[in-house]
């Protein structure tokens, strides 16, 4: 995947420093199958352009090119951004596959996360399914669904997304063009408000 | 990428005298650094990418937009920088936790998030 960020001009890394204040760093995965718009949500979020960096990994080539073999290198872009709230946390959207064969790239990134947003498309909802397996299996991250809202793909009500995907009781379906930065914002909003329920439902018990 | 650059495990090899894994495990994508400035230079032998790593982060980034700035992988950054906090010439802003943030935490960036 070629991203903007990497086509476009050097930017002096002065300009994108933290502010002093920041003391504190949070995160957020953004995981969904290729193309489904995750770089986009970052993109409308970040107060930063999104930067991509890429990472080697061995992953498994299941679903890639048997004729290489069981194990494989392969080069992966992952497109986070950034945006500072309160004034002294940054916290960074990680952009990742959430493919099984990138569960290698993944799985450090998911330590101490705040939650995982899993972007999906109605027309492709069955590409969903691997990634949110593997959230579930791997983690117990809490976990948001975004439908990303394509000019051109038919709208489902959340209800009919959420029983598609058999989703854990709980879980939040939201909605959205995330193009929007309104709309992108509101969907991390229902991902930290859902992990601070978890958090406080954690503490009582 | 436009320079040409492709990582290569020969090159992270040589780059990083030879280490796969840094000197501490601490250091996550989103572990904010800055450099030290006490006037302490570089030695005479400290390698281009550590100087171009110290410039970049004379204000506070974390790991990743180093790498990303640097156009390196976040692995081989995180070796460069555990080397540089040895040293003395990098620190760590926030001490990146293994463990899900606590509620106070969460509340906060959640109002935070509601001020946009």
């Amino acid at each position: 995947m070629v991203s903007a960020s990497s086509e476009a001009p050097p930017v002096d890394p002065a300009s994108l420093h933290l502010a002093p204040t920041v003391e504190r760093s949070v995160k957020v995965l953004v995981v969904g199958a290729y193309g489904v718009g995750k770089t986009t949500l970052i993109g409308a979020v970040s107060e930063i352009p999104v930067l991509s960096t890429e990472e080697t990994i061995t992953a498994a080539s299941v679903g890639v090119d048997p004729r290489l073999g069981e194990k494989t290198t392969t080069t992966v872009a992952m497109d986070f951004g950034r945006v500072t709230v309160g004034g002294t946390t940054a916290l960074y959207l990680f952009g990742t596959p959430g493919q099984k064969r990138f569960w290698d790239l993944w799985a450090g990134l998911a330590e101490g996360a705040v939650g995982a947003l899993v972007v999906v498309d109605t027309r492709r909802l069955e590409e969903s399914f691997e990634v949110l397996d593997q959230l579930e299996e791997h983690t117990a991250l809490p976990v948001t669904v975004v439908v990303n809202e394509f000019p051109d793909a038919p709208r489902h009500a959340t209800d009919a997304v959420r029983a598609a995907l058999d989703l854990p009781p709980g879980t939040p379906v939201v909605a959205g063009d995330l193009r929007e930065r309104r709309q992108a914002v509101a969907a991390l909003q229902a991902l930290v408000a859902h992990a601070v329920r978890l958090a406080r439902a954690g503490e009582a018990a | 990428m436009t320079d040409g650059y492709r990582d290569h495990p020969v090159r992270s090899y040589v780059l990083t005298g030879g280490r796969a894994h840094p000197s501490r495990n601490t250091l996550r994508p989103e572990t904010l650094l800055c450099a030290v400035d006490d006037g302490r230079e570089l030695p005479v032998g400290a390698g281009r990418h550590e100087r171009a790593l110290l410039e970049t982060c004379r204000g506070t980034l974390a790991l990743a937009e180093l790498a990303a700035h640097l156009r390196l992988p976040t692995s081989l950054v995180a070796v460069l920088a555990s080397d540089l906090l040895d040293a003395g010439y990098l620190a760590v802003r926030s001490p990146a936790s293994h463990d899900l943030p606590g509620v106070d935490l969460l509340e906060e960036v959640l109002d935070g998030l509601r001020q946009f």
